[in-house]
């Protein structure tokens, strides 16, 4: 929780900065937007964009969605746009919510079989513009059979998009740019971020706000290490990054946004000017994210530039359990990513 | 000439009251009263030899007594006669020995291994691709599983693009990226491996149908085996539960792979599996049943009135597929039997022939066509050449930017384009 309060003070702060100085600037005062009530503006403006969008999902209609991420939509768009589906885990253009992606398992050939292989085996006949989003990952004691991470499973399929966005402006551009894509997208989103507020710059408040599928965003300039992370782990990273940055040490931090197609470049760019190298993610070490960004270091331009082998931070390579003191314990916590930022940079 | 006409004329009336084999006996037969003396068909044929069959006087159209439906939940089912045009029946003949031949030649191809991988046939259920087909519009939807490249054809492909597909050569439909289970066309979604997996598919596009408010329908096809999948039973409920316009298919072969429907459900009354949809069992050897029944059905789904399912009984002659001889788990006898009793092309050439719509000769010639056309389409897909290995990479994305996909090594680039 000190993690969360402490993303919520810096922009606090800056807000009551920007009020002080009203009287220089003219610009509107920074406004605060928590995740949910950005993935749900992002869906909003697309519903009244496009009317072959539509979402369906358990609860999502009525029930104003089991996270309320749909809250709202229903009243306005009506039954036709917004499908309560009972629990089951043509040109429209659907979101399909899962209330975790724990239960994508259920459907999952038809994520991958049906939609990401399709356009390919049709030779080019068939596409398949939809989206399916939904928390992923981690939650707060909810044990394992709720609190896998699917990143490295979707992010292993040609034919998907992955995208895993961590803070509002993110969840809001990257859903708009999922939903107006005409490929199958995976929205990993966290449910531990719904209801985190962030700063909400002025362009992300417009309707045609858009965040690109495939590029990463550098969320804090450094020249020591670079870290490289995805969804709520980046929250973690900017934190360490924060009392490193005392000792001395200024860490890069890159948050990735999309899984897949990865950004190489910004994170090979970054690694050749800091020469050093950690990932962290949520989901299990195995076949991980982190893996595959290890490996395609080795493979391009930045492994020269390495000073020490490249580092991986993630979840323990267990089944999540349930009592706090070890659910705590399975996730990475900022402790892990300075450790492992330290003993890379032999410090 | 007239008189030479009327005196044939005459002739062909006395025999056409000859019953036909493979069918209930009828009760009364009639025969379309104006008389036609125009060559109604559709395709070329400059030869001074048929004039001579041009001129017989064919019936325009006659009228069929088809098999009554087992009903579920239903009051009244597809009417127990129907009226066939003799437009209509060279049509139905003509596509349905195209089937019948293109699936043989498949055969023959894959034997000489220039098809490879997973094959399975659909010789003995021309009935039902074509017969479906006949009942629908070209603007409804259609998707069924692996067995499809009848249905393939009937929605509109050519032979040659199916076969080049099965070769996989760069004129085949899919660009030779999808084989013999991923053949899409307009209006048609395949052709998919995973049993069962396009039954929730078509509830979708059913969903879409509605949706979109164009009076549309989707066929949602699936075999005996797929019959007892759990999604098919969620798809049912939603189907239902917002009364989508989709007509859920169960082509019935009697076998799921080499698994009789005896040993393999609890119920083999498949047009009862879908409980609260109402449902009816249909002679998926007789095209005539299988139109009718889908005319029937169409019509129900387009009144708003939700899902209906109907079970085909048809037959498969080859094995399940090309790596089953078939015979392990049934007889020959069994397969000769339905084969001379009830094969779907003979039973309509026998209707067509004792009614005066068609005459043996005629038929002849469209089998001589059909068997030309059949084999430019092997030739084709026999020469054509494989897709460019530069092609690889394309169309993993719709509507994107070019972009690089990994061989196999790093060094191995393919590049991707939409």
């Amino acid at each position: 929780m000190a993690a969360v309060s402490g993303l919520v003070r810096r922009p606090l702060r800056e807000v009551s900065g920007l009020l002080k100085r009203r009287f220089h600037w003219t610009a509107p005062a920074a406004l605060q937007v928590t995740v949910r009530d950005a993935i749900n503006q992002g869906m909003d403006e697309e519903l009244e964009r496009d009317e072959k969008v539509f979402l369906l999902g358990e609860e999502v209609a009525q029930y104003d969605g089991a996270y309320k991420v749909s809250r709202g939509l229903w009243k306005k768009y009506g039954d036709k746009r917004i499908i309560d589906t009972p629990i089951s885990e043509a040109g429209l253009r659907p979101i399909c919510e899962f209330m975790t992606f724990n239960f994508s398992m259920q459907a999952i050939d038809q994520v991958i079989n049906s939609a990401a292989k399709t356009y390919y085996m049709s030779g080019g006949l068939q596409p398949v513009p939809i989206v399916f989003r939904g928390p992923n990952g981690a939650s707060a004691g909810v044990a394992a059979q709720h609190s896998q991470c699917f990143a490295a499973w979707y992010g292993h399929c040609p034919g998907l998009k992955v995208v895993s966005p961590w803070n509002s402006e993110d969840a809001k551009g990257l859903i708009k740019s999922a939903i107006r894509d005409n490929n199958p997208v995976v929205v990993l989103e966290n449910e531990l971020m719904y209801g985190v507020p962030f700063e909400f710059p002025p362009e992300a408040q417009s309707k045609d706000f858009l965040i690109p599928i495939g590029k990463a965003k550098i969320e804090r300039q450094g020249t020591h290490i670079t870290v490289v992370s995805h969804s709520r782990p980046v929250g973690h990273c900017l934190e360490a990054a924060a009392v490193l940055s005392k000792e001395g040490v200024e860490c890069e931090v890159i948050n990735m946004r999309t899984i897949r197609p990865m950004d190489m470049e910004t994170i090979e760019a970054s690694v050749m000017k800091t020469n050093h190298l950690v990932t962290v993610e949520g989901g299990w070490p195995q076949f991980g994210v982190g893996a595959e960004i290890c490996a395609r270091i080795m493979e391009g331009p930045a492994f020269n530039f390495l000073d020490a082998p490249a580092v991986r931070v993630t979840g323990a390579d267990v089944p999540m359990p349930y009592a706090k003191i070890l659910e705590d314990n399975s996730i990475p916590q900022v402790k892990d990513i300075i450790f492992a930022i330290k003993k890379t940079l032999n410090i | 000439m007239r008189k030479m006409l009327a005196a044939v004329s005459r002739v062909l009336s006395g025999a056409s009251q000859k019953p036909f084999a493979g069918s209930p006996p009828p009760r009364h037969l009639t025969v379309g009263r104006k008389l036609s003396s125009r060559y109604e068909v559709t395709f070329e044929s400059a030869q001074a030899s048929r004039v001579l069959v041009a001129s017989r006087n064919f019936a325009n159209d006659a009228t069929f007594e088809i098999k009554k439906c087992d009903l579920h939940r239903l009051e009244e089912g597809p009417p127990v006669t129907t009226v066939l045009t003799r437009e209509d029946g060279l049509k139905y003949y003509r596509m349905m020995q195209t089937v019948r031949r293109m699936e043989l030649k498949a055969d023959q191809l894959y034997k000489q291994k220039i098809i490879r991988g997973f094959c399975h046939l659909c010789d003995g259920q021309e009935a039902c691709c074509v017969g479906l087909e006949a009942g629908i519009n070209p603007t409804d939807h259609l998707i069924t599983a692996y067995r499809a490249h009848g249905f393939t054809f009937t929605r509109g492909l050519s032979v040659r693009e199916i076969l080049a597909e099965l070769t996989g050569r760069k004129g085949g439909c899919a660009k030779g990226k999808g084989g013999s289970m991923h053949m899409y066309a307009k209006n048609f979604y395949g052709g998919n491996g995973i049993v069962g997996a396009q039954v929730p598919l078509g509830a979708g596009i059913a969903l879409a149908c509605k949706y979109n408010g164009k009076d549309e329908v989707c066929l949602t096809l699936y075999g005996d085996g797929a019959a007892n999948q759990g999604q098919i039973f969620e798809a049912y409920n939603m189907a239902a539960l917002w009364k989508l316009p989709c007509i859920f298919i169960c082509e019935n072969n009697r076998y799921g792979m080499g698994t009789s429907v005896e040993r393999a459900a609890a119920s083999t009354d498949y047009y009862k599996r879908g409980d609260f949809i109402p449902g009816l069992r249909v002679d998926g050897m007789d095209i005539l049943c299988v139109r009718e029944a889908t005319r029937f059905a169409a019509a129900y789904c387009r009144s708003g009135k939700g899902p209906i399912l109907m079970e085909l009984q048809t037959y498969r002659y080859h094995g399940h597929s090309m790596s089953d001889p078939g015979v392990s788990y049934r007889t020959r006898e069994e397969i000769q039997e339905v084969r001379s009793k009830s094969d779907p092309i003979m039973l309509l050439k026998d209707r067509m022939v004792n009614s005066n719509l068609a005459s043996v000769e005629e038929l002849k010639e469209i089998d001589v066509e059909v068997r030309k056309e059949i084999e430019d389409a092997a030739q084709f897909a026999t020469a054509d050449p494989e897709p460019p290995l530069e092609e690889l990479g394309y169309h993993i994305y719709s509507s994107d930017p070019p972009f690089e996909v990994r061989g196999a090594n790093q060094w191995i680039k393919f590049k991707s384009v939409s």
